[in-house]
């Protein structure tokens, strides 16, 4: 509970740094990008094999995952609502699509992503339903389903194991073939990335997204469809993470009961690193992809500087806890410089 | 009534709230949908294993709940000022990894056990300090410490595991107090709820808590110092967690950096299973000790009927959902029944319009 005479005194006593704030939440995509030269630069002098092929590869597959995973939470989170469970729905459908093709040697392509994003749907629309109809914060409500789902899953599976020899090698071969030097998961994300990004700049429904998160009173006296509308934004997350489950699994090519714990934390950190405010209403898809794409580089750039992979998680955490910290005390600077231009204009 | 489903920041709104719960017809009848819940779980149990009712059994009960119900009543008093702190479990780990450090390094292990608790109260005080300092939600700040003290947790100890505690210590998680057959966890938590019922219940502190919760701006305007009991809420929590990990490693005899990982889910669920609104403002430690009695005997019992643990996870997740749903399902009732009769009201217009038209 700030005060806005507190605020406005720290603000004009650092009245000098506004264009920076100002400049910085306008290019927040360009500081990412920034970032991530300055730690490809910094470990590339370190040792210079960061920067081969098959480094970039590695890396552009894998932040592929997160990225994807990334657009579902960007478009909840600026619903202002946070998806915990979708860790969860990427382990269950990944399982799914392993045991649908040890079963089912011969199935087709676009059947195993149909029932991968089938899986992802339902998923979401459980949570939306329980979000909406339920009127439960949706904190609580995925923090449910994260541990049931996660709990179907390992009731499903138990200790069982699905590996590479009992997937077919055009399954496989998604996660590991390159197109012009870019993987095939690289490929997809920038496509779902671009789709995303257009979507959410130009369809009315996308608008409404962030008129929700802005105000969810103010949007529903809009006479915006508010119920319907988180719940479309928790349908597209779930469905998203089952399709990445499948994306998933071509990629690491074994899936057991605990495939994706824990990548809800990643996901979040990625989200909020790219500029996405938790507390909704604003950020990019495209900004959200760059968060995954650093972390998941500075991930990979750790263990090539010869630290731990073990401190990534704690990585992740800190760097979450920047961002909102750094959100906040730029949105501070900020404030008086959008209020003299709101009733400037008015 | 304006709707609140969408915050992401439980309570952030929590003036328009107070009437969700008025529903079930307030808290007393919500502590006997308790009582109820617990015998039927007791019975369940009964029915399961001839040895549910022994003496024995309740020990264990107890031991395996222990360090749960410590830990949900800090979060009780966070929950109803609006706020939420889902970093427990990573404080938990952390800090009883601390004390097997600091113990293998040589230090005695009562200094190493006060150094756990302080420890925590440092992490509660990083919490607190973003949270009200910054002005930061403290659902995004408790998500970032939960992975950043697991994380440190994890960097510290990645694979080892540390035990070899004095004999007479490490034997508390495992030996009732003597002459009773009560765990010492337990016998802890009975004497911090008497401490946090009375201080919530019959105290201006705890009528703070109770105004910050059911309208953080009318409380702040009636000179309550709502930051200031919030940062100390929350350093209070992380002591408490520090004093849970420390109990949680003894029982274990030992510790690992994975240690509790996860148990938000239940401590959570018991203190919203306990009727402790998750907007905020309303909450009792009456309904929170009956929560833990309920997951603790169901626990018992699901592990009696040798139903394994991934499974009763997806019991404990489906219990915190029927906590947060089942007072709303008057409200949503309602809504759908208004929701149909605006529906039929248009037919009928619609109908009536192309009467009046022929």
């Amino acid at each position: 509970m700030t005060s806005v005479a507190e605020e406005q005194n720290v603000i004009e006593r650092r009245s000098g740094s506004r264009a920076f704030a100002e400049f910085l939440v306008r290019f927040r995509e360009l500081g990412i990008v920034l970032a991530l030269v300055i730690v490809i630069g910094g470990t590339t002098l370190d040792n210079h094999l960061f920067l081969s092929a098959a480094n970039i590869q590695q890396i552009l597959a894998g932040s592929a995952i997160i990225a994807l995973l990334a657009i579902g939470e960007t478009i909840v989170i600026i619903t202002r609502n946070v998806d915990l469970s979708i860790g969860s729905i990427l382990g269950i459908s990944a399982y799914a699509t392993g045991v649908l093709y040890v079963h089912h040697p011969d199935v087709a392509l676009p059947v195993v992503f149909l029932l991968a994003l089938a899986i992802g749907a339902v998923c979401g629309v459980v949570n939306g339903l329980i979000v909406t109809v339920g009127r439960v914060p949706s904190l609580v409500v995925t923090l449910g389903t994260l541990y049931i789902i996660r709990g179907i899953d390992g009731a499903w599976a138990g200790g069982n194991q699905v590996n590479a020899s009992m997937l077919p090698e055009s399954f496989n071969k998604i996660g590991y073939a390159t197109v012009l030097g870019i993987p095939y998961l690289g490929w997809i994300a920038i496509a779902a990335v671009a789709v995303a990004t257009y979507a959410m700049r130009s369809f009315r429904t996308a608008r409404d997204f962030y008129a929700i998160g802005s105000d969810p009173d103010a949007a529903r006296l809009a006479g915006i469809p508010v119920g319907s509308r988180v719940f479309l934004a928790f349908v597209l997350s779930g469905a998203i993470a089952g399709v990445t489950g499948a994306l998933w699994l071509s990629l690491y090519a074994s899936v057991d009961a605990i495939a994706g714990v824990g990548y809800e934390f990643q996901v979040i950190a990625a989200v909020v690193v790219g500029g996405v405010a938790i507390f909704g209403g604003s950020g990019t898809v495209l900004g959200a992809a760059l968060g995954a794409l650093l972390l998941y580089t500075i991930n990979t750039a750790l263990v090539v500087v010869n630290v731990s992979s073990f401190w990534s998680m704690a990585l992740a955490g800190a760097l979450l806890l920047a961002a909102i910290a750094f959100d906040r005390l730029v949105a501070l600077r900020l404030a008086p410089t959008m209020r003299t231009r709101r009733s400037a204009r008015a | 009534m304006p709707d609140v489903e969408n915050q992401v920041e439980p309570g952030a709104e929590a003036e328009s709230v107070p009437s969700r719960r008025r529903a079930l017809g307030g808290l007393l009848r919500w502590e006997s949908l308790l009582v109820v819940l617990l015998l039927v779980s007791i019975a369940y149990g009964a029915s399961v294993s001839p040895y549910f009712l022994e003496w024995t059994n309740l020990f264990f009960i107890g031991s395996n709940v222990g360090e749960i119900a410590i830990i949900a009543l800090p979060l009780t008093l966070v929950i109803i000022t609006g706020e939420i702190d889902l970093s427990v479990a990573s404080m938990l780990g952390l800090t009883g990894l601390f004390m097997a450090e600091l113990f293998q390094h040589g230090w005695p292990i009562w200094p190493a056990i006060i150094a756990a608790v302080v420890l925590g109260g440092i992490l509660g005080a990083f919490n607190g300090f973003l949270i009200t300092g910054l002005g930061l939600p403290s659902l995004a700040v408790t998500i970032g410490t939960l992975t950043l003290y697991r994380g440190i947790a994890q960097g510290i100890l990645p694979s080892d595991t540390i035990s070899g505690f004095p004999q007479g210590l490490a034997s508390i998680g495992v030996v009732p107090i003597p002459h009773t057959h009560i765990s010492y966890s337990v016998a802890i938590f009975l004497g911090l709820a008497v401490i946090f019922g009375v201080v919530l219940h019959a105290t201006p502190l705890g009528r703070a808590i109770f105004a910050i919760g059911a309208n953080k701006e009318a409380a702040f305007y009636s000179g309550i110092r709502v930051k200031r009991i919030k940062f100390w809420l929350f350093v209070l929590s992380g002591m408490i967690c520090g004093l849970a990990g420390v109990l949680w490693t003894l029982r274990f005899a030992s510790a690992r950096y994975d240690s509790g990982i996860g148990i938000e889910l239940f401590v959570v669920t018991v203190v919203l299973l306990g009727g402790v609104s998750i907007f905020g403002g309303r909450g009792t430690i009456v309904g929170v000790v009956l929560a833990v009695a309920v997951l603790g005997c169901l626990q018992s019992a699901m592990t009696a009927d040798l139903i394994p643990a991934q499974d009763q996870n997806i019991v404990v997740g489906g219990l915190l959902l029927a906590s947060v749903i089942v007072p709303n399902l008057g409200d949503i009732y309602r809504r759908a029944r208004a929701r149909l009769e605006a529906a039929g009201a248009r037919r009928h217009a619609a109908v009536v319009t192309r009467e009046d038209g022929t």
